[in-house]
């Protein structure tokens, strides 16, 4: 039940390579206002690089990354924090700050840009909390927790400021099945209740179908597929099938190296 | 070009990249430190303070032994060479001057460099790999301004008074074996010390020290900033922290005496 298919996120013709190396040829793809927008791909396709571009850590070679229109790229170091204000990210570890209580975590980015009363920020990190279901363990230490739990804590520091953006980076990896299940369903229902538009990046096939209203499928620094769930899962392209299904024969290759094999060893 | 001249090209251009970067690290800092405070971008001082307590009041138990000790050693020393003159009166007044002037700003400071430089790199360093510094930017919170400038005044702050309690601990020491084992007159050590300092001594060790915590801080953060490569490069830049700091902090002592020695 959306209400208007308003493009939020365009990301036009990005480029970006390391010491020559290209990660990123040509990206293109557009995210609508309050929806699940998946991106899949292997280990080493540029994923992450891709979501760098996003949250403006790294800056493109070329191309453009539009969020309400205006190109992000272009931003200063003050318009960047400006953007930055917007949007909450889930990394893939937490990256939840040791130092501080689960609580200080979820309320340092409401101390750092409000000037909301501690108990106001009290009651907010409170609701946040409560609402990954981690309510009774606000005085603990990240380390003191366990991986799953982290996330969740690092979900609710991510919603602190009441983003109309979360990004995830692989917000699922390394979680069990019933923990996948509890994350996978937040996200829906940050999406589909609040009006959150969701940007996630796994490779994990199940909870990217049960989530998403669109994906793409990148495979060595390009946009290979892109539709719905339905689109991807019928797709034609032999090497989004291998993906999805997890074959190990199939046009993506294991082996990344350049020379032949046998070259190689008699070389020794 | 031979391939070892290329390689030490290699090295001396990421020399100069790092002294580079390391400079706008600094100008970066001070900008957080002086200009954004009146820009309503406050200091965190809360954080500065629980550095202060970390660096310093914890240093201080270490800074006072190794700076009793140096005092008993100085006095020794000095006395087995002035004894041949008949001199072991003016040991009193050389312990006091070099205590001040040099060993006791220089002496704290490398014991810090190994504490404290050591101990920020691996903590931030760990921070960098664990991508908490990059959650930091990602909410839009200068980690400069939230992790490195609290270090950087606890340093600033904490290395000149440790450097007054070493000078004091020092010349205790000093006393301790000057009117014990060598037989100087209690009031005559005193009354020697008072008179062979002059207050541009202390001060020059001072204004060293506040070089040296300057050194220790920059390049315990700035070390941790580069840090690439998981555990190991945390290790890694560990070792490179203290080394260099220590370098530095030797090179710039010697500089600073240079122009003392000229210029007062």
């Amino acid at each position: 039940m959306r209400l208007a298919l308003e493009t939020l996120i365009e990301v036009k013709n990005l480029c970006k390579s390391f010491e020559g190396r290209p990660v990123l040829e040509g990206i293109n793809l557009a995210v609508e206002r309050g929806s699940v927008f998946v991106i899949m791909g292997g280990s080493g396709c540029g994923k992450t690089t891709l979501l760098r571009n996003l949250i403006g850590v790294i800056r493109p070679d070329s191309g453009q990354i539009l969020v309400g229109g205006e190109d992000i790229t272009l931003f200063d170091e003050k318009r960047m924090d400006g953007y930055r204000k917007r949007f909450g990210m889930l990394f893939q570890m937490g990256a939840l700050l040791n130092s501080l209580s689960v609580r200080d975590n979820i309320a340092l980015p409401l101390r750092e840009h409000t000037r909301l009363d501690e108990k106001i920020i009290g009651v907010m990190v409170k609701m946040k909390l409560e609402l990954v279901g981690l309510r009774d363990f606000e005085h603990l230490k990240p380390a003191q927790l366990s991986g799953g739990m982290q996330k969740r804590v690092a979900l609710a520091r991510a919603l602190a400021l009441d983003p109309e953006i979360v990004f995830y980076d692989e917000p699922t990896s390394g979680l069990d099945p019933v923990v996948t299940g509890v994350i996978s369903q937040l996200i829906l229902d940050l999406s589909k209740r609040m009006g959150i538009t969701s940007v996630v990046i796994t490779h994990d096939i199940g909870s990217a179908f049960m989530i998403a209203d669109k994906m793409v499928v990148l495979f060595r620094g390009k946009v290979v597929a892109e539709g719905t769930p339905q689109q991807i899962r019928e797709s034609p392209d032999p090497l989004v099938q291998q993906f999805i299904h997890g074959r190990p024969d199939g046009p993506i290759p294991l082996r990344q190296s350049s020379r032949d094999y046998l070259e190689d060893l008699l070389d020794i | 070009m031979s391939s070892a001249e290329a390689r030490s090209e290699g090295r001396t251009m990421l020399f100069l990249r790092h002294l580079t970067s390391i400079s706008c690290f600094f100008v970066e800092t001070m900008k957080w430190t002086l200009v954004k405070p009146f820009q309503g971008k406050p200091l965190r001082l809360r954080s500065a303070i629980a550095q202060m307590d970390e660096v310093g009041v914890k240093s201080i138990p270490i800074v006072a032994l190794v700076s009793f000790v140096i005092g008993v050693i100085l006095v020794l020393q000095t006395a087995y060479q002035l004894d041949k003159f008949g001199a072991v009166g003016f040991a009193a007044s050389l312990a006091g001057v070099a205590l001040t002037r040099e060993m006791a700003p220089l002496l704290t400071a490398i014991v810090l460099a190994g504490r404290v430089s050591a101990a920020f790199t691996a903590e931030l360093g760990t921070m960098m790999v664990t991508e908490e510094i990059t959650a930091l930017e990602v909410m839009a919170i200068s980690p400069v301004a939230y992790l490195v400038v609290p270090r950087f005044l606890a340093m600033v702050v904490m290395l000149p008074c440790l450097t007054v309690l070493s000078d004091v601990i020092g010349m205790a020491g000093g006393y301790f074996v000057g009117t014990l084992a060598i037989g100087i007159r209690p009031a005559l050590y005193i009354h020697d010390t008072i008179n062979a300092l002059l207050v541009k001594d202390i001060m020059s060790g001072l204004v060293k020290s506040v070089v040296f915590a300057v050194i220790i801080a920059m390049v315990g953060c700035y070390t941790a900033f580069v840090v690439k490569g998981g555990s190991e490069g945390v290790g890694k830049s560990t070792m490179i922290s203290v080394v260099t700091s220590l370098i530095s902090i030797i090179l710039a002592d010697c500089l600073f005496t240079a122009i003392f020695y000229m210029f007062m």
